[in-house]
């Protein structure tokens, strides 16, 4: 068969693709007296959810898992509710602007964190948000926002300005113009931006670490970190569930925007 | 920007909704102001404060006097091995991950271009390290090289502790890094591919020309500049990483994995150098800025 040599590389990178995937999901059902012994085995001896439930009961991974949640929302609506009239101002208004917003967005994403961080660190000291949510919530917005914004504002882009014309004409304001023509045509862009921006603060590690430093106000990220202790093996069967559950709201995210990653459209969107 | 200028301008479209320019114009700063504010008081304002930071002595310790110490962090970190080693590390990292990340996303992209069972499995799988947030990819890979629970260990018959050896850690982490990066590279490469235009397959196959001939003659170029532009933000993205490896091996064995921004992050937050920390970041923007600037000098070019 002409063929075989692309199938067997197919079926190398799916192995290499699946195969750490497959060991987090067996370690997070496997028992931990199964966990105590030599010679681990792909599939488990006797299959448990134990440690999903174990996960939930600690005290720890709950709380965080919680405060990561207030932290998500309340980032990504506040980065949705200031970026959208700045986005609309980018779309509609073309300045230069424009152009230093979208040179802002590439420099947001390559440049060293360190530089910002530290002086981002003696700036929230000074208003006293240093282990506090808000000030983790500021954050997240601030790095979030030209990513989104640049999101937004091709969302914007388009629905033609001739509708929001159209409809001033037939005699409605302008603001009825936006709320009742544009802003029904913005709804899923607006939708996918408040997910973009949610993930990106549930999954974020690097601002936290150095925001937070009292366990008692850290996010889930910081908590799994943290997660294994001197106890070792036995606790790495709940580590793994409670790892699998950090991952759904992502998985969620994905599963909605699959098509639009296919034709490449989100091609650099997510840093990885 | 000059074919803008050589354009006759069509009569005053700006003033097409009637208020004229500078209403306009207030309209756009009010309506982008929520937005500006945070971004130039917790971003803009905060990266120049680095850049000054870095030219003096601050410490992490609270109302104590700064002084301005002119260029003492440069000579301090060109005289500081630590920062030359983890400089080192950081480049055969950078480099070694953005290579193989690469070659792996190209190989992945031709089969995905092609129309072969399995595909549907090989793409979805192919975007879920991307999916996956940054620390539960750590304690994945974790679990994977865990000298006693992990699998690698059992199934290659070996007794390694993979993440606490001096030659074997660097080496481990890399093969992390790049399962991590693949996917973006992957779809970045695999849209590209599918951007070139079919009559130039089409031309060439009258000459009988073979698949490697098409490759190396079609493909290849068409997807140069997708294959500069993704491979310089990978450099500049790997070279930048900590997250990851802070999870792996928060920079150990014995420094064999800290990357330049673990060296930074540990001299700030655990030595509490405030000031020399800041120019390790000065020097790794100049680093980053150098690779973008080759690129667009590279991309303005082509483009004469």
């Amino acid at each position: 068969m002409k063929r075989l040599p692309s199938y067997a590389a197919l079926l190398a990178y799916i192995v290499f693709l699946a195969f750490p995937l497959v060991w987090l999901l067996s370690t997070a059902l496997k028992t931990p007296q199964e966990m105590a012994q030599l010679d681990p085995t792909w599939i488990p001896r006797e299959p448990t959810l134990a440690n999903f439930s174990d996960a939930f009961g600690e005290q720890d991974l709950t709380g965080a898992a919680l405060r990561s949640l207030v932290v998500a929302i309340f980032s990504s609506f506040i980065t949705v509710l200031i970026s959208l009239p700045a986005a609309y101002a980018m779309a509609r208004y073309r300045s230069l602007v424009n152009r230093v917003a979208i040179g802002w967005v590439l420099v947001s994403q390559v440049f060293p964190f360190i530089l910002i961080i530290i002086p981002l660190f003696m700036v929230l000291r000074e208003l006293e948000l240093v282990n506090t949510l808000p000030g983790l919530v500021v954050v997240h917005v601030t790095f979030t926002l030209p990513f989104a914004l640049w999101m937004l504002q091709g969302y914007v882009r388009a629905v033609p300005p001739e509708l929001e014309e159209a409809a001033s004409v037939d005699g409605a304001g302008r603001l009825r113009a936006l709320v009742s023509v544009v802003a029904p045509l913005l709804a899923p862009g607006v939708v996918a931006t408040l997910l973009f921006s949610f993930i990106s603060s549930w999954n974020e590690f690097l601002f936290a670490l150095v925001i937070l430093q009292d366990p008692d106000v850290m996010t889930l990220p910081l908590t799994l970190v943290r997660f294994t202790g001197p106890e070792g093996v036995a606790r790495l069967g709940p580590l793994a569930a409670a790892s699998l559950m950090a991952t759904i709201p992502s998985l969620i995210f994905f599963a909605i925007i699959q098509r639009r990653l296919r034709s490449g459209l989100m091609a650099g969107a997510v840093k990885g | 920007m000059t074919a803008t200028a050589t354009r006759p301008s069509p009569p005053k479209p700006r003033t097409r909704r009637g208020g004229g320019g500078s209403r306009r114009n207030r309209e756009m700063w009010v309506l982008m102001l929520p937005a500006l504010v945070p971004v130039l008081l917790f971003s803009v304002g905060p990266l120049l404060y680095g850049v000054g930071l870095a030219f003096t002595d601050a410490r992490a310790t609270r109302n104590r006097d700064v002084s301005f110490t002119g260029l003492e962090n440069v000579y301090e970190l060109f005289g500081d091995a630590d920062f030359w080693s983890s400089f080192k590390i950081g480049l055969i990292w950078s480099v070694s991950v953005t290579v193989l990340q690469f070659l792996a996303a190209l190989g992945l992209a031709l089969l995905l271009n092609q129309n072969l069972r399995f595909r549907g499995v090989a793409r979805v799988l192919a975007v879920v390290p991307w999916a996956m947030p940054p620390v539960v990819i750590g304690l994945m890979w974790k679990l994977v090289y865990h000298p006693d629970a992990g699998i690698l260990n059992s199934m290659l018959g070996t007794d390694v502790n993979w993440l606490a050896d001096f030659s074997l850690a660097l080496p481990a982490i890399i093969v992390v890094g790049v399962w991590t990066g693949m996917p973006q590279t992957t779809v970045v490469l695999l849209a590209g591919l599918q951007s070139v235009p079919k009559e130039l397959y089409e031309a060439v196959e009258v000459d009988g020309a073979g698949r490697w001939r098409r490759f190396w003659n079609i493909t290849l170029p068409q997807l140069r500049p997708v294959i500069v532009a993704i491979t310089s933000l990978d450099f500049v993205w790997n070279i930048n990483q900590f997250g990851l490896v802070y999870v792996l091996t928060a920079g150990g064995p014995g420094g064999q994995t800290r990357l330049p921004m673990l060296f930074a992050y540990e001299e700030a937050f655990r030595y509490r150098f405030f000031g020399y920390a800041s120019m390790l970041g000065v020097a790794f923007a100049i680093v980053v800025l150098a690779v973008l600037g080759l690129y667009l000098w590279r991309q303005m070019k082509e483009a004469k």
